[in-house]
């Protein structure tokens, strides 16, 4: 591209006025590094006014993922409101319901990039039907950020975030402790809070949890490191989030495939060498499978090995989880929608009589639901709830005596499904071991819900009394 | 053409066998895309009865399409699409329009803006602009074909308003869009439950950026309309945006029509739609122009867009894309 400064007009590009090496330095997503970018799922947390909502907007502004209309109409609707600066917190809130409220009312998703990294991040509100929003916006997180008010230190609020998290099972976490500008930038308050943080992730088993002393008001350790915390030696919530692995290894785990469905052309087929083709098309749930892998299909329990692994840009020797592909199999046998194609060794028994924890999402209560269907992975069935075994204290998080759910309520049930489902623990398999709940009338979704009792920790053993035979495994 | 051919192919294979070796197996985020997109058109086709794809020829829309072509190989695309032309279109577009769908082998159904404006349903506004008046067709044209799931374009990144839209989002029978009682989405369970007269709009690139969708066109070498491209065009000044001279943008005496190089970002309807001045010749450079840039592509070329600070919102509750 050829500098051509003098032609410019509004509205007009910068890109115009610079060469791609400059561009490759200057701009902090090059073009060319995607085909080894990875892309990491987040999902904040936190307390009413603990700064989440200006935490995002920092991080956008801060890796220059805002651009200059958005920060335009920023600083103007900022100004009518008669604030002294642009009020980063308007970036998020996105309904007109919102923004006259001055709260988040739903799940927002943002986006933004670095160098070697793309981000979604999920931006869920801190008290409207808090759990309700936070076990949908974590359901698919690699990561967690939550808010810490360094003034106020670990609170119950804190503790039951911390334990929303566990429960789905988030591989990481990430604290952001900020108003470190209202404290001082003291390091004993860093240090205490730090501390408390380390207790509660052991008590609740959570693998990974990191601090950073952060003001997100004025930018301290978001991006850029502070010089108001000259005793801090670690790295910036970004740099944190840069660093942190791309989920679980999909060469650990063991391999699980939900039949989407069966593509069988015949002579629609758009190549006449297709019209005899069978494949089974699904994505990759969990693990790795090649060419030649003995599998067994469930719930019929018939065993084969992989003929082929397809996709519409040629075939594979090997794929592994969260790719799309299409699966041929040696034998030619009766699969369909709802299967789940699992590696030999290790596939899990079908069940119709699970014990699962789930989270109540709808304001008519359990009580009122006598029948519904449960969708887990491709396979929806019917369903009945056999018992309430209890509710869980989100605070002493343990399982209290209870008749019936309501909205936001975590409880342990017992259902029976009219179909076998291949269910498998969530704390193993966070795709095969989750499911909903679904009002087969109005059709919304009533519960999201976890097979087994994720928060049990592995050291504990089958007679504990969250057990069930969802953990079987 | 070509454009993406001077990219690097992409070699899944020897990538994955290295990454085996190497005991990293993680999915580079286009094909982590991808992968969710793909599963989004699978679930759809395979518990919907009457899916259909808005198809206009824009570039959201052209990769829907070729998405979709990758779910169900090698069956054919198994819905068909549907455009709603304001006829206020580049003729361009329209030809690739055409061209595109004509190639994957697809139905094309046309609702027409023009249609209405003749037979009094609907009237034109005072602005010209003809992309609100596209709801009632579009509404219509579901109820007649009994379309019961959508397959739309919109991206999280575009508008805030759409940042808060599932990828299943249930509409009434109205179309309305109810941002604040949206169905709760966990993991990668859908769910597309409606009742008669209901439908679900299915948004496949909810977690794609503009920048995700040209690293994709290039990479996939994806033909797009050529006014993606810099090309000389006439163009005039209008509220801060550069129109094309066109049947329906004819400037006002006070206006001065230049010829520039310029290009799309979005492209709709002519009226309201404007060019950025623009060298990016290639795919290649418009990756290195949308990397850099510093203006949303809606706030860059979409005058209906800057109506007020909720106009998409607006729009989507009554049934609009």
């Amino acid at each position: 591209m050829t500098p051509n400064a003098a032609t410019l007009d509004a509205p007009t590009l910068d890109a115009a006025t610079l060469d791609a090496a400059t561009l490759d330095a200057a701009t902090p997503d090059p073009p060319n590094n995607y085909l080894h970018s990875t892309l990491l799922r987040l999902a904040t947390a936190g307390s009413v006014d603990d700064g989440k909502s200006t935490l995002v907007g920092r991080l956008l502004h801060d890796s220059k993922s805002v651009l200059a209309d958005q920060l335009d109409a920023l600083e103007r609707v900022s100004r009518d409101r008669g604030l002294a600066h642009a009020d980063l917190a308007l970036l998020t809130d996105g309904l007109r319901a919102e923004r006259e409220q001055g709260i988040t009312i739903d799940v927002a998703y943002r986006y933004f990039a670095t160098a070697d990294r793309s981000f979604i991040l999920a931006d869920c509100p801190g008290h409207v039907q808090y759990t309700r929003n936070t076990v949908t916006g974590t359901s698919t997180a690699d990561a967690v950020v939550l808010l810490v008010d360094a003034r106020k230190g670990v609170l119950e609020q804190t503790r039951r975030h911390l334990a929303v998290t566990a429960l789905l099972r988030v591989p990481h976490v990430v604290v952001a402790v900020n108003k470190m500008d209202l404290v001082g930038f003291d390091e004993d308050i860093y240090t205490q809070v730090a501390a408390d943080l380390a207790v509660v992730a052991s008590e609740l088993g959570l693998p990974d949890l990191r601090t950073v002393p952060v003001s997100a008001l004025e930018g301290d350790n978001i991006v850029d490191r502070s010089a108001r915390t000259d005793w801090y030696e670690g790295p910036t919530l970004l740099e944190v989030l840069e660093a942190l692995p791309v989920a679980d290894n999909p060469g650990d785990e063991e391999f699980r495939f939900p039949v989407q469905l069966t593509l069988r052309p015949q002579g629609a087929a758009r190549d006449a060498a297709h019209r005899e083709y069978r494949g089974y098309a699904g994505q990759i749930a969990s693990g790795v499978v090649r060419v030649g892998d003995p599998v067994v299909v469930l719930p019929s329990g018939r065993a084969t090995t992989i003929a082929g692994i397809d996709t519409a840009d040629g075939q594979l020797d090997l794929a592994f989880a969260p790719r799309s592909v299409t699966l041929r199999l040696v034998d030619d046998i009766d699969l369909a929608r709802g299967d789940l194609i699992a590696a030999a060794a290790s596939a899990p028994e079908p069940t119709r009589d699970l014990v699962a924890t789930v989270c109540w999402l709808s304001h008519t209560p359990l009580s009122k639901h006598s029948r519904l269907l449960l969708k887990h992975t491709t396979c929806t069935t019917a369903a009945i709830i056999s018992a309430v075994d209890g509710v869980l204290d989100l605070d002493a998080v343990r399982i209290v005596a209870a008749q019936d759910l309501g909205l936001n309520d975590i409880g342990q049930l017992r259902i029976h499904t009219a179909d076998p489902i291949a269910a498998e623990p969530y704390a193993r398999h966070r795709r095969t071991g989750a499911f909903l709940l679904i009002d087969p009338q109005s059709g919304q979704t009533v519960a999201a819900g976890m097979i087994g009792n994720p928060l049990r920790k592995d050291s504990e053993t089958a007679t504990d009394s969250l057990a069930g035979n969802g953990d079987h495994a | 053409m070509n454009k993406g051919r001077e990219l690097a192919e992409h070699e899944d294979l020897k990538e994955a066998e290295a990454e085996f070796a190497a005991g990293r197996l993680v999915l580079d985020h286009l094909d982590t895309l991808e992968s969710e997109s793909i599963h989004i058109f699978r679930e759809v086709g395979a518990e919907f009865e009457r899916p259909v794809l808005l198809f206009s020829g824009g570039k959201d829309s052209v990769v829907m399409l070729h998405l979709a072509a990758k779910a169900f190989w090698p069956a054919p695309i198994p819905f068909p699409c549907l455009h709603v032309d304001t006829g206020h279109n580049f003729p361009e577009v329209l030809a690739y329009r055409d061209r595109a769908v004509a190639e994957k082998g697809v139905r094309l159904e046309v609702a027409k803006v023009q249609d209405y404006i003749d037979d009094g349903r609907l009237s034109e506004r005072t602005d010209g602009t003809r992309n609100p008046l596209q709801t009632q067709p579009l509404l219509d044209a579901i109820a007649d074909h009994r379309f019961d799931a959508v397959f739309g374009g919109g991206r999280r990144d575009e508008e805030k308003a759409r940042a808060k839209e599932r990828i299943f989002s249930l509409r009434d029978e109205f179309g309305a869009w109810d941002p604040r009682n949206q169905r709760p989405e966990l993991w990668n369970l859908y769910n597309g439950r409606h009742r008669p007269g209901e439908h679900v709009r299915v948004f496949p690139l909810s977690n794609w950026t503009e920048l995700d969708v040209w690293r994709y066109i290039a990479r996939e070498s994806i033909d797009l309309p050529e006014l993606y491209y810099a090309h000389q065009r006439e163009v005039f000044e209008r509220d801060g945006m550069l129109l094309a001279v066109g049947q329906v943008s004819q400037p006002q005496e006070s206006e001065t029509v230049v010829t520039k190089q310029v290009r799309y970002r979005t492209v709709g309807d002519m009226s309201c739609t404007g060019a950025v001045e623009s060298d990016a010749l290639t795919v290649h450079d418009v990756v290195i122009e949308v990397a850099a840039t510093r203006i949303t592509e809606r706030g860059a070329t979409r005058a209906d867009d800057r109506l007020s600070e909720a106009a998409m919102e607006d729009r989507k509750k009554e049934g609009y894309f």
